[in-house]
């Protein structure tokens, strides 16, 4: 059993990090493909984080210690989520420590020490991100407590898998009010957290509309890498989560090595989906004033607080 | 013979050797003195406490040294937490102030009064926990505060706003001593008798209205003293105006005592109450949380973002004992203690990160004569294991793994998801609110911490103060070196205190929850299908971290780093008054709560005399005034005011108006007891 629960972790890992620059680039050539561009195809991400950690690292001058450690960091708690999160299998040697809170505040984490690296690099730009970055995070967190509150109603526990679990046991619960409205709450939350359209554009090159870029600009070389590696992985990590959270058929809730296989195919078909669905969806929307963002925050944080309240009121508890 | 007499006598006799010591001794050898015997208090309390919370119990009277009412003394595990916590503090702080006081001459806390009150305060801030009938605790309780005061003006010489900070906290803490002592002295004529035995066995005899009342009244008392909202105007002021040991002590150790105060009295003595005590206490634990932190997101004073944490910690306390007694009102009673657990290791936790980060500060402050964060910055490399330290216990104050905040903010997230099985229509509209409240609180927090953190220490100088800064004497980074051992050890290995917690929390009568008990290295939740094993996870990040420090070495052989310009978009190198401030960073935030903030902002243009187009100077100017302060405290105050400037009318100067006075009051007194009595 445990040879494939292990294998089931390690593949987690792998599949997150080796297809996350996959992920970036096919959701790149799908936007192109929409707006009448050729693309410069699936590849092209792992074709210039290559090029990335080739190069020489760079330390520019007056920044310390957090900025060196940040990509570093952001790349590891990724890395420990994506073994956590149940995306091929509920049946992992890791499954009693994935409790949804964790998950929630190691990705926390990893935003909190880029946006400690911005203020570290002691420019504009990086404050300004870091500041921007940190208050984004700070109001969607609100949302992302609450869908985890209403999501483990139903199971009665936080445990990601036994979450999950019971949604493949139960579909029901998938269709309920509460799941539906936490699933519309979670899904902006995560736009928020990856720092997508509208709430951040990640192609942009304008600085003072950036959040996520201007906390990163002093990056080069290999650091880069993984900081854009970083970012990929949680894009792919919370769309994996999503998908695991709200169409969790085809994960692995036996240990065998053939479930695990199709697990393996179906997340990467989920993701696919998942992944030219926002890109299509950013063709056609602009970015939102930042000060217009804590709108769409409030109006999510109230779809959160819809599910709680849906699922106590007509999960019949009173 | 129990360990806890003979400790609290040693505590006893060791603080009063203190504060003679700190009235005779000169002032060389006066600092190291009584540094010492304060540490020695502390760690006397806290193996009081440490023995309390092993299991021993004591109880004694002394009839003698308090005529009238005589002593009463009880530990039990519930006042061992809280000796224990104190101990430590006290123990940890007096080392670090051996250094701090060390450097300041005669005059501030190196002074004689500062230096004999010191221990005395130590000392109280033990045995308060221990004071079993309501005019001990009263007796203790007033010390306590009054010798706070005195440390509060310790440096009364260097800044006027010192005695300012220092007259709001004389009026606001003796104003929670008066509702205390309604409170309580109701609570006892009701009960039939002082001793907190005669109050729990007579409890249950009052009526319903007396018992809501008595709660009300103590219970605004006590979230006083614990910083909460709406009576919290004294921490802002006080904590930041206090010399950093002495604001590390009551952040750390006195605002404890509150929450002590009102578990002991509200679930202990009066043995519970209906739901509605208990939601107005949630009520005020969620707004001192958003409240508190609000205000820290805007502060820019490095002491004032740390006092206002506190608030916002202190409340996320009362959430946890609010949902306690609600629970326990809906007889659940497991889900009760579990409640009960998280906001009591909360207070452990936060003391450990609160004192460490005040100590920080004051190691700042000490080193550059700043606590403007917006002037500090590039702290990093002259003050390395400062910064270390105030990264660490940061990490504990925004409740992120690996950190010892998130552990009870995990606890009590956990508590309150859980709390839905419990029936009625208020518990499903107050606990989701609660949760989405602590999540608001975290993330802010999150910021506030980053800004602190990242705005004073990281970067570069942004004063010449800042940039002249040196690493602090070594007695002050043992101080903290010690805090951030209780840091790391409450992060790591929760357990340790598992069994102490639990009896602790059965102490007020509720089951133990075993939530953290075994003292094995997870925390696993009994009746709830939940576990969190720190350790574990530190060990996971680590590996990672190294895996992925290890990626860029697949592609090239190690080679050194290159250091380059930082970006200037071809503007020449940065300056440091370029570099984001704090009140920059701050400002998204402040906008976003525009309208629960409501800065006030002023721009003054001076044109030049000729011309009305061309400007002279500019001058903008913006506060973030506390509001509740501004909407509660202001139109009290102008009453007060007005009605003291009416009184004198009463006083026209003549004799015989005087003599009037007397005689009408003569014949009202006499009045009343014919009618009356």
């Amino acid at each position: 059993m445990s040879a494939v629960g292990y294998a089931a972790v390690v593949g987690q890992i792998v599949v997150v990090g080796a297809g996350a620059p996959l992920l970036t680039g096919w959701m790149r050539q799908v936007r192109a493909r929409l707006e009448g561009r050729a693309g410069a195809g699936v590849l092209q991400p792992w074709r210039d984080a290559r090029k990335l950690l080739r190069k020489e690292p760079i330390t520019p001058v007056g920044t310390g210690p957090a900025f060196r450690v940040a990509p570093a960091l952001l790349v590891a708690t990724t890395v420990v989520t994506a073994g956590l999160v149940p995306l091929l299998s509920t049946d992992t040697p890791v499954s009693t420590h994935a409790d949804l809170i964790v998950v929630v505040a190691l990705i926390a984490l990893g935003t909190l020490a880029l946006a400690l690296a911005g203020l570290d690099s002691g420019t504009a730009f990086g404050g300004m991100g870091a500041s921007r970055e940190m208050t984004v995070a700070a109001l969607v967190e609100p949302t992302i407590l609450l869908s985890v509150f209403a999501l483990s109603i139903p199971s009665g526990t936080t445990n990601l898998p036994a979450i999950v679990d019971g949604a493949v046991d139960e579909p029901a619960r998938l269709a309920s009010p509460a799941g539906l409205l936490a699933t519309a709450a979670l899904a902006v939350a995560v736009l928020a957290e990856t720092g997508r359209i509208p709430v951040d554009n990640p192609s942009t090159h304008l600085e003072l509309t950036m959040i996520h870029e201007a906390m990163v600009l002093e990056y080069a070389g290999p650091d880069l890498a993984l900081v854009e590696l970083g970012s990929q992985m949680r894009l792919t990590l919370l769309l994996g989560l999503l998908s695991s959270l709200f169409v969790p058929w085809g994960i692995a809730t036996d240990v065998s090595w053939a479930a695990l296989a199709v697990a393996l195919v179906l997340f990467a078909a989920k993701v696919a989906v998942l992944g030219a669905v926002l890109a299509a969806a950013e063709v056609f929307c602009a970015k939102v004033r930042l000060f217009r963002v804590p709108e769409l925050l409030a109006g999510s944080f109230l779809l959160a607080l819809l599910a709680v309240t849906a699922s106590y009121f007509l999960s019949g508890a009173s | 013979m129990s360990v806890i007499p003979a400790a609290l006598a040693t505590a006893t006799a060791v603080g009063g050797a203190g504060a003679a010591a700190g009235l005779v001794l000169p002032q060389r050898p006066r600092v190291p003195v009584v540094g010492v015997l304060t540490a020695g208090v502390g760690v006397a309390g806290g193996a009081a406490g440490v023995a309390a919370l092993g299991g021993d119990r004591w109880a004694d009277t002394l009839p003698g040294v308090l005529p009238l009412a005589g002593t009463y003394l009880a530990v039990d595990a519930l006042a061992g937490l809280f000796m224990a916590v104190a101990g430590a503090v006290v123990a940890a702080v007096a080392v670090y102030g051996i250094g701090y006081a060390g450097g300041h001459g005669p005059h501030g806390l190196g002074s004689r009064t500062a230096q004999a009150v010191l221990p005395l305060f130590a000392l109280t801030l033990v045995l308060v926990p221990v004071a079993a009938s309501v005019s001990t605790f009263l007796v203790l309780w007033e010390l306590m505060a009054l010798a706070s005061l005195l440390l509060v003006l310790a440096e009364h010489r260097e800044r006027a706003s010192v005695r300012q900070a220092g007259v709001w906290y004389a009026v606001m803490t003796h104003l929670g001593l008066v509702l205390l002592l309604i409170g309580l002295a109701v609570f006892a004529a009701e009960a039939g008798g002082e001793t907190f035995a005669a109050l729990r066995a007579g409890a249950h005899a009052v009526s319903p209205t007396v018992r809501g009342l008595v709660f009300v009244l103590i219970a605004a008392g006590f979230t006083s003293k614990a910083g909460a909202v709406p009576l919290h105007a004294w921490l802002p002021r006080a904590h930041p105006e206090a010399p950093s040991p002495v604001s590390a002590l009551m952040s750390a150790a006195m605002v404890n005592l509150g929450i002590y105060g009102l578990v002991r009295t509200g679930l202990d003595l009066l043995g519970g109450g209906p739901a509605w005590w208990w939601l107005g206490l949630m009520t005020i634990g969620g707004a001192s949380a958003v409240h508190g932190i609000l205000q820290a997101a805007m502060a820019s004073d490095l002491k004032r973002l740390l006092a206002y944490s506190t608030s916002e910690n202190m409340g996320l306390v009362l959430i946890g004992v609010g949902a306690s007694g609600l629970f326990a009102a809906y007889d659940d009673r497991p889900l009760a203690a579990l409640a009960l657990a998280a906001a009591l290791l909360h207070v452990v936790n936060h003391a450990a990160f609160k004192a460490l980060l005040f100590c920080a500060a004051g190691s700042v402050l000490r080193a550059t004569g700043l606590r403007d964060l917006d002037r500090l910055g590039g702290l990093r490399a002259p003050m390395p294991a400062t910064a270390g330290l105030f990264a660490l216990a940061a990490l504990g104050a925004v409740a992120l793994p690996p950190g010892n905040g998130f552990i009870s903010e995990w606890l009590l997230l956990q508590s309150l998801i859980h709390g839905l099985q419990v029936p009625g229509v208020a518990v499903a509209v107050v606990l989701p609110l609660s949760v989405a409240l602590i999540a608001l609180s975290a993330g802010i927090a999150a910021a506030v911490f980053v800004k602190a953190l990242g705005v004073g220490f990281f970067a570069r100088p942004r004063s010449r103060q800042a940039s002249a800064a040196k690493e602090s004497p070594p007695l002050m980074l043992a101080g903290m070196g010690l805090l951030a051992a209780a840091c790391g050890a409450l992060a790591l290995v929760p357990g340790l205190l598992g069994d102490g917690l639990d009896r602790a929390v059965a102490a007020t009568g509720l089951p133990g929850s075993g939530a953290v008990s075994g003292g094995g290295l997870n925390v696993r939740l009994a009746d709830i299908s939940a576990s969190l094993s720190p350790l574990w996870l530190v060990a996971a990040l680590t590996a990672a971290l190294m895996l992925a420090a290890g990626l860029p070495r697949l592609y090239r052989r190690r080679r050194r780093r290159a250091n380059a310009r930082l970006w200037d978009c071809g503007g020449g190198p940065p300056t440091p008054r370029m570099a984001y401030t704090a009140t920059s960073f701050a400002e998204p935030l402040q906008r976003v709560f525009d309208d629960i903030l409501a800065p006030e902002q002023d721009v003054n243009v001076t044109p030049v005399r000729e011309s009305t187009y061309l400007v002279e100077r500019v001058r903008f100017q913006r506060r973030v005034p506390d509001r509740i302060e501004h909407r509660l405290y202001e139109p009290v105050l102008r009453a007060l005011a007005g009605t003291g400037q009416a009184a004198r009318r009463l006083a026209g100067g003549s004799v015989h108006l005087y003599l009037g006075y007397g005689f009408v009051g003569l014949v009202v007194l006499l009045l009343a007891l014919a009618v009356g009595w």
